[in-house]
């Protein structure tokens, strides 16, 4: 039985190879973190310590400034998709005594003759959002903003709940016709998503409305008003990066896709 | 002598059967982003598609592979039966159970979220439970693999550790180790939102823990590969191992610095110190000191087989070796695509020229070389070379095996050298479609045509694979030759502790991971403000 001990100073392979590794670690340790921040001369990379901390990586403030506000009024909305999990009956049913003064544009039945959108059977998230952005100013129509004015955050929920519980238009069978490929695949070199990615088919994302059967004119309206910055009340400019790089020949072959589907 | 052969047995089987699905995924997947085919109208069927290939890929095969040859060394160079048969079957049962389980969320759309996870992409929670049950069925493999080392070193005190066993557990003690960085972020930062207890998940801690895992993983996939070239080529070929310890001095470095190195990953992370980033770097650089030690062992020990055979001259040897042999062919093509994945990798690891790369085409290109090209190689190598010991059957198809690595090689080659080059112009990976219509775009488009050439090509390999060992089950039986692993120009008589052991080792591997690793990991857990929501793959979002 060999009787050498491996744990021992006098184990050539234990003093080397420990050596070894440990004088690479200082090595690098020492390139890394004092030699190359050193050749930086930002504020941040000055001094042996501040060099140390920022190859470690621990948060420094850069720069110290007022932070710009904006003139635009952006959307403060925040919307999760559980939070309409508890709307009750008669959630619903105060909304639809509140809708009743919606019937003129939106129709009875949350069907518009209008063009305005249809919000029978719409996410809630999505009608709760765009009340409160028109009640804040984010987003502003001459028809609408007075409209709000008065109501409350419950209201708002009651008028989401009562519209997201009717039925969506009632079914009709247009013929088939093909997906033209800024719904289906967008155009990733202009860095277009593609629409079904947020507004169903594809995929759903909280705060995004269906589509489908609203009228032309309200689809292409609101893709224009994103284009030219009139509406601006998507969170981070996702519609309005989205709407500004669209042709207007793209922006009609949505509106008319959408428009015509179930 | 193999006893406990279905244990080895179902173990490739089960490999290899996920194999040529996700093969065929991997197919498909070059086929709908090609040219050839309109854009996805789904681009989620793509991604629960890479899903499923990475996953099994980078999880189920290699680990099964590392685990059925790991219980044949055990056998074959202890000379004892294999301790803990049933702990052994259990192994295999987590694994297939976690496979499965694993496998069918993914195959419903629900775990899109890529075999390295993504957080704050959160899909079913039963995808990650089937990954943990995988990784807790190799476990139970390294920890047999320890008891029967130990159980053989009381029966044989002071001798020196057969160096397949010896390289087979550096292997499993550097898996046990690795595997942990990714245990720890299903169990503790995915898991709990992936089951509604949490709704946030700090993403950048959580990519620190995987590239942990990230790196070493790839390791552990290589070690069947590099005991093969070390333990049964150069037998196979007719030569000697050139030197015992040098074998054993890759295997301990692979062990000690394959492991520190990850957050070479993250390159392009905020959350880690570039310090750091340099660190790692030059780790990373380190671990091309055991490949080019084993490039040259094994090269030295090949050219003793050519000089036996009559080879003459500084290029005489290479016209002598036996080309015809399944074993040579592979090893030469493993060692061409080793070559050119590794030459790729030490781009990848500098961290300045990581940046023309990054996230690119390229990547997918290096990893497939060295994973898909130079280790999947030699196991197919490893199950022509145990068949005949497994199935007591001799596999007479040697024409079609040459014909599969023929194919496997070339097929690599085309899949994987377009993607370099579409890399280099640009092309980010895991994309379900491109505009080849755009004039930025449209050169890279022959580049994608050429790798789909090159996907077909290894289908049509690994269809001929499956028939060889079919075919291996149906030959005639005949009772094998004792099985031997290459013998060293110098057997070793005795040897220092330090080449007979693993105490030393590990505790560098683990001091190494603690001085790599240990602030990265102690700040973002002491910041407060780093979890964002997570994001639900297939749920309301």
């Amino acid at each position: 039985m060999s009787t050498e001990r491996l744990f021992s100073l006098r184990n050539r392979w234990f003093t080397v190879s420990v050596g070894l590794t440990a004088a690479v670690a200082v090595a690098s340790i020492l390139i890394g973190f004092v030699w190359l921040p050193s050749v930086q001369t930002d504020a941040p990379f000055t001094g042996l310590w501040n060099a140390i901390c920022s190859a470690a990586g621990v948060p420094q403030r850069w720069l110290v400034s007022t932070p710009v506000t904006s003139r635009v009024k952006t959307s403060e909305v925040v919307v999760t998709p559980t939070m309409f999990a508890n709307a009750d009956a008669l959630s619903v049913g105060r909304g639809a005594t509140l809708a009743l003064r919606c019937s003129m544009c939106h129709g009875p039945q949350g069907i518009s003759q209008a063009n305005s959108p249809n919000l029978a059977g719409q996410y809630e998230t999505v009608i709760y959002k765009q009340l409160k952005d028109f009640q804040t100013g984010a987003r502003t129509n001459a028809v609408m903003s007075p409209m709000v004015a008065t109501l409350s955050d419950q209201d708002m929920r009651d008028l989401s709940a009562y519209y997201a519980y009717l039925p969506k238009l009632p079914a009709y069978h247009p013929a088939a016709q093909p997906v033209p490929p800024i719904v289906a695949s967008g155009s990733p070199m202009r860095n277009i998503a593609p629409c079904a990615s947020c507004h169903g088919a594809a995929d759903h994302k909280t705060g995004t409305p269906w589509l489908e059967g609203e009228p032309v004119a309200y689809i292409r309206g609101q893709l224009l008003a994103f284009a030219s910055g009139d509406r601006h009340n998507d969170i981070s400019e996702q519609m309005r990066n989205v709407a500004r790089q669209m042709t207007p020949a793209e922006i009609e072959a949505a509106a008319r896709y959408y428009s015509s589907q179930p | 002598m193999l006893n406990n052969k279905r244990l080895v047995l179902a173990h490739f089987w089960f490999a290899f059967a996920t194999f040529g699905v996700a093969l065929l995924l991997g197919a498909w997947q070059m086929y709908v982003r090609s040219p050839m085919h309109a854009w996805l109208g789904q681009p989620e069927l793509y991604y629960r598609s890479v899903t499923a290939h990475g996953s099994v890929m980078g999880y189920v095969f290699p680990t099964l592979i590392a685990m059925g040859f790991g219980y044949a060394i055990s056998e074959l160079s202890l000379e004892q039966p294999l301790v803990g048969k049933r702990w052994a079957w259990a192994g295999w049962w987590l694994v297939a159970v976690g496979s499965i389980t694993a496998m069918i969320p993914v195959s419903l759309g629900r775990a899109s979220v890529l075999y390295t996870f993504y957080p704050p992409m959160v899909g079913n929670p039963f995808y990650y439970i089937g990954v943990v049950l995988v990784v807790v069925g190799s476990w139970i493999w390294v920890a047999l693999m320890s008891i029967n080392l130990r159980t053989w070193k009381r029966a044989n005190p002071g001798k020196p550790v057969p160096l397949p066993m010896f390289a087979n557990v550096a292997g499993s003690y550097l898996w046990a180790w690795t595997a942990v960085g990714a245990a720890v972020e299903i169990l503790f930062q995915i898991l709990p939102v992936a089951l509604g207890l949490k709704s946030t998940i700090d993403a950048g801690l959580a990519r620190v823990f995987f590239s942990w895992t990230l790196h070493a993983i790839v390791y552990f996939w290589l070690m069947p590969a590099y005991i093969a070239y070390y333990t049964l080529v150069p037998r196979a070929v007719g030569g000697r191992l050139y030197s015992d310890a040098m074998a054993r001095i890759s295997f301990i470095l692979f062990l000690v610095v394959a492991m520190p190195i990850g957050i070479h990953h993250l390159f392009a992370d905020p959350q880690v110190g570039s310090g750091f980033k340099f660190l790692q770097s030059v780790f990373t650089a380190l671990v091309s000191v055991p490949t080019l030690l084993t490039v040259f062992t094994i090269c030295a020990s090949v050219e003793i087989a050519g000089r036996l055979r009559g080879g003459r001259g500084p290029f005489g040897w290479l016209r002598a070796l036996p080309w015809h042999e399944p074993m040579m062919l592979a090893v030469a093509f493993s060692f061409v695509m080793l070559g050119f994945g590794g030459a790729g990798g030490l781009i990848n690891m500098s961290y300045q020229l990581d940046s023309t790369i990054h996230n690119t085409q390229w990547i997918t290109g290096h990893f497939h070389l060295i994973f898909g090209g130079a280790i999947v190689i030699m196991y197919f190598a490893i199950a022509y070379d145990l068949w005949p010991q497994l199935t007591g059957r001799v596999l007479t198809s040697v024409k079609l095996m040459r014909w599969q690595l023929w194919l496997w090689f070339v097929g690599m080659i085309v899949t994987t050298f377009p993607w370099h080059y579409a890399g280099i112009l640009g092309m980010p990976r895991r994309m379900a479609y491109f505009d080849y219509s755009n004039p930025a775009i449209a050169p890279e488009a022959i580049t994608v045509d050429m790798s789909l050439v090159g996907a077909l090509i290894l289908v049509a390999s690994g269809v001929l694979f499956f028939i060889v060992l079919a075919r291996g089950h149906r030959g005639e039986a005949a009772a094998p030759q004792k099985f031997t692993f290459s013998t060293a120009v110098h057997p070793p008589a005795t040897l220092p502790v330090a080449l007979n052991s693993f105490g030393l080792w590990i505790a560098l591997m683990i001091t190494l991971t603690v001085v790599n690793y240990g602030y990265p990991i102690a700040q973002l857990l002491a910041l407060n403000q780093t979890s964002v929501p997570a994001i639900y793959m297939g749920g309301a979002r």
